[in-house]
């Protein structure tokens, strides 16, 4: 198999076509070690990346639209960096993407079983969006056959999955409940695949780039975290890397979003920021080439990388409703009334008990102090006094 | 055994003296009290941080992180007790015994039933032939069992991300099993309830049975020692789970001055 899907000589490097899209050497090096300090790795991975780029052919990959919104491609396109977008993925290396794609009908899907059929085991698919298991998979359908037809045939010889965002790692609003169209996230179809759950509503473009160079590398999917996204991006809590976090500590929060303390800039704990249970980049690398973040102006975190994150609201209070009692009821509430009950029960008992037990309640015959001896001794010696 | 409402207690003289709660038994309570108490107050502190306005900046306060290193440093040391008296149901006596706990023995859900019927209810007055707890007791405490298992593996899966050491990763495994930290944060912070809960019951029936039948309960978390009519030791001589020896009933002490 490995050899009749052997890339044919024409293939050229991927630095190659970096070169021949008019990139300086002087920019690839840079973008090189840019890449190395995103995945975490020192400084000699910069020349592992450069010779992996010189040396590799490219990697074919398909990138297929399931139900999404498209802002995983969007951020990835405006990556600040142009070898990101312009080069890594769209001029070298897509070979498939519904949205990108200028080929429609059958030519394009004659593209994408041209892509898995030659290139069996070595291509790369990076899925956007989650896949509808409800009504026999209606709910998405490409070229007539259901997402889930679609993600199985191209899946099944893949070298890698790349599931990119929330939609894929976990099934994003549309999974959110009570769920209509049974958006199920890929990890929970797929099996037996390297996968990469690259998380986040989008991700930040600089770790979806990271993560395809570090496949490109190192011929293997980076180190995941419990829930499968890739530790060097997804190892720290958003709170853990967040500038306001010296207030937090110190206890300044935000009480309302305008209060002198919004404009001190405090920390948005109060309200509702989810930081402190998001595992993700923005504090570090943040959006737009490093230019903000959500906390940076001045909103909480969501918790966009987290699954489940829109059943986890409101966004704009710490505690989250409580499942199944409506949505501004808290846990606090729901204790309180439980309280007040437990309180109310315990009154009625104590009334209760000083009826119903009375005879059992203060001194009985033979108890006062006066009648016990002076000196007792063993209570087996005591004078007869039953007269109960 | 009658229903007969205006029987009386037996009386003093049949009263004995029980050592029933070890010393170890007793030292695993309070500092568990103590411990839920500051978990309790500093977990919800960390829930609902009360505005503090001040101008100094941010580097020269410290209050929220002290207070959940207080929350984390008292979690270590509930785990550590709560671990100790697990082993203590192993090797403590008879009414520490892990079997109490456990739903085994239809004895024991008589007991649930007449403990229903007499103290609840009070449809009923006889005594309770319990010399430890008595079975709706130790079956609460099973149930906080879980809760203090379920405390104990989500805040240390949530600490896990933030800590070098090995022993938080032991749990980490919780994680995924929630979904994420916000949803365990979430149940974390609900299961907190249950302590509060759990606390109003369990001191308004400490006070009840006290004040009802005078067995010193209250005292015999401090002291150890219970005092108990003959009939209900007679009786717990028929113990559910009676592998070591019961205590004889041995004359009481003179009393030390
Ligand atoms: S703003 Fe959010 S992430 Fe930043 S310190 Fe406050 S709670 Fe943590």
């Amino acid at each position: 198999m490995s050899l009749a899907s052997a890339p044919s000589e024409t293939v050229p490097t991927v630095y190659e076509q970096i070169a021949s899209r008019g990139v300086s050497r002087r920019e690839f090096l840079q973008f090189c070690g840019w890449m190395a300090a995103c995945i975490g790795l020192d400084n000699t991975a910069s020349a592992q990346i450069a010779r992996a780029l010189e040396t590799k052919k490219r990697i074919p990959v398909v990138w297929m639209h399931f139900q999404e919104c498209t802002c995983c491609s969007e951020s990835f396109l405006r990556s600040s960096h142009p070898i990101v977008a312009d080069i890594l993925l769209d001029k070298i290396s897509l070979d498939y993407s519904e949205t990108l794609l200028a080929a429609s009908g059958d030519q394009a899907e004659k593209c994408l079983h041209d892509t898995i059929t030659k290139y069996k085991g070595e291509y790369l698919v990076l899925i956007e969006g989650s896949v509808p298991t409800g009504a026999e998979g209606a709910y998405c359908c490409v070229g007539g056959k259901s997402a889930e037809q679609i993600l199985e045939e191209v899946a099944k010889d893949a070298k890698a999955v790349i599931a990119w965002g929330n939609c894929a790692s976990s099934g994003c609003v549309q999974a959110a409940k009570p769920n209509p169209t049974g958006a199920t996230p890929i990890h929970k179809l797929l099996h037996g695949k390297p996968l990469v759950n690259v998380q986040g509503c989008p991700p930040i473009a600089e770790v979806m780039a990271g993560v395809l160079v570090h496949l490109l590398t190192f011929d293997r999917i980076p180190q995941l975290d419990a829930l499968g996204r890739p530790k060097a991006f997804y190892s720290r809590r958003v709170h853990d890397t967040c500038y306001r976090r010296p207030n937090y500590d110190a206890g300044l929060f935000v009480e309302s979003f305008d209060d002198e303390n919004a404009r001190k800039g405090y920390c948005l704990y109060k309200m509702g920021c989810r930081g402190p249970t998001t595992y993700n980049s923005c504090g570090v690398i943040r959006w737009n080439g490093g230019v903000s973040f959500p906390i940076q102006a001045g909103h909480g975190c969501i918790g966009c990388s987290e699954s489940n994150f829109w059943d986890q609201g409101p966004f704009y209070q710490r505690l989250a409703s409580f499942p199944g009692f409506g949505i501004e009821t808290t846990a606090d509430q729901i204790g309180l009334g439980l309280g007040a009950a437990t309180v109310a029960g315990i009154a009625a008992h104590a009334v209760m008990t000083n009826i119903r037990k009375r005879h059992d309640i203060g001194e009985h015959p033979g108890e006062s102090s006066d009648l016990a001896p002076p000196s007792a001794a063993h209570e087996a010696d005591r004078p007869k006094e039953d007269r109960s | 055994m009658s229903a007969d409402h205006t029987a009386p207690i037996p009386h003093v003289s049949e009263f004995k003296r029980v050592y029933v709660w070890e010393l170890p038994v007793r030292f695993y309570h309070w500092v568990n009290a103590l411990c839920i108490l500051v978990l309790t107050v500093t977990g919800i502190l960390i829930a609902h941080p009360p505005a503090i306005a001040s101008a100094a900046e941010a580097s020269f306060g410290y209050w929220f992180g002290i207070n959940r290193f207080i929350h984390f440093a008292f979690a270590y040391l509930f785990f550590f007790n709560f671990a100790f008296r697990i082993y203590w149901g192993f090797v403590g006596n008879r009414f520490a015994d892990w079997r109490n706990f456990f739903p085994l023995r239809r004895a024991q859900f008589r007991q649930v039933v007449d403990v229903l019927r007499v103290d609840i209810l009070q449809a009923q007055d006889k005594p309770i032939m319990a010399v430890g707890h008595n079975a709706v007791a130790y079956f609460t405490y099973f149930a906080m069992f879980w809760v203090f298992v379920f405390q104990v593996v989500s805040g240390f899966a949530m600490y896990a991300s933030m800590s070098t050491s090995w022993f938080p990763q032991l749990f980490a495994w919780a994680v995924p099993l929630f979904g994420g930290d916000y949803a365990l944060r979430a149940w974390h912070y609900n299961a907190m309830w249950f302590f509060g809960l759990f606390t109003v019951v369990h001191v308004y029936l400490v006070f009840y049975h006290d004040y009802v039948e005078g067995h010193g309960v209250m005292s015999s978390m401090v002291g150890g020692w219970k005092f108990l009519h003959a009939d209900v030791l007679k009786g717990s001589g028929k113990s559910w789970f009676s592998t070591k020896p019961a205590p004889a009933p041995k004359p009481a002490p003179a009393p030390r001055r």
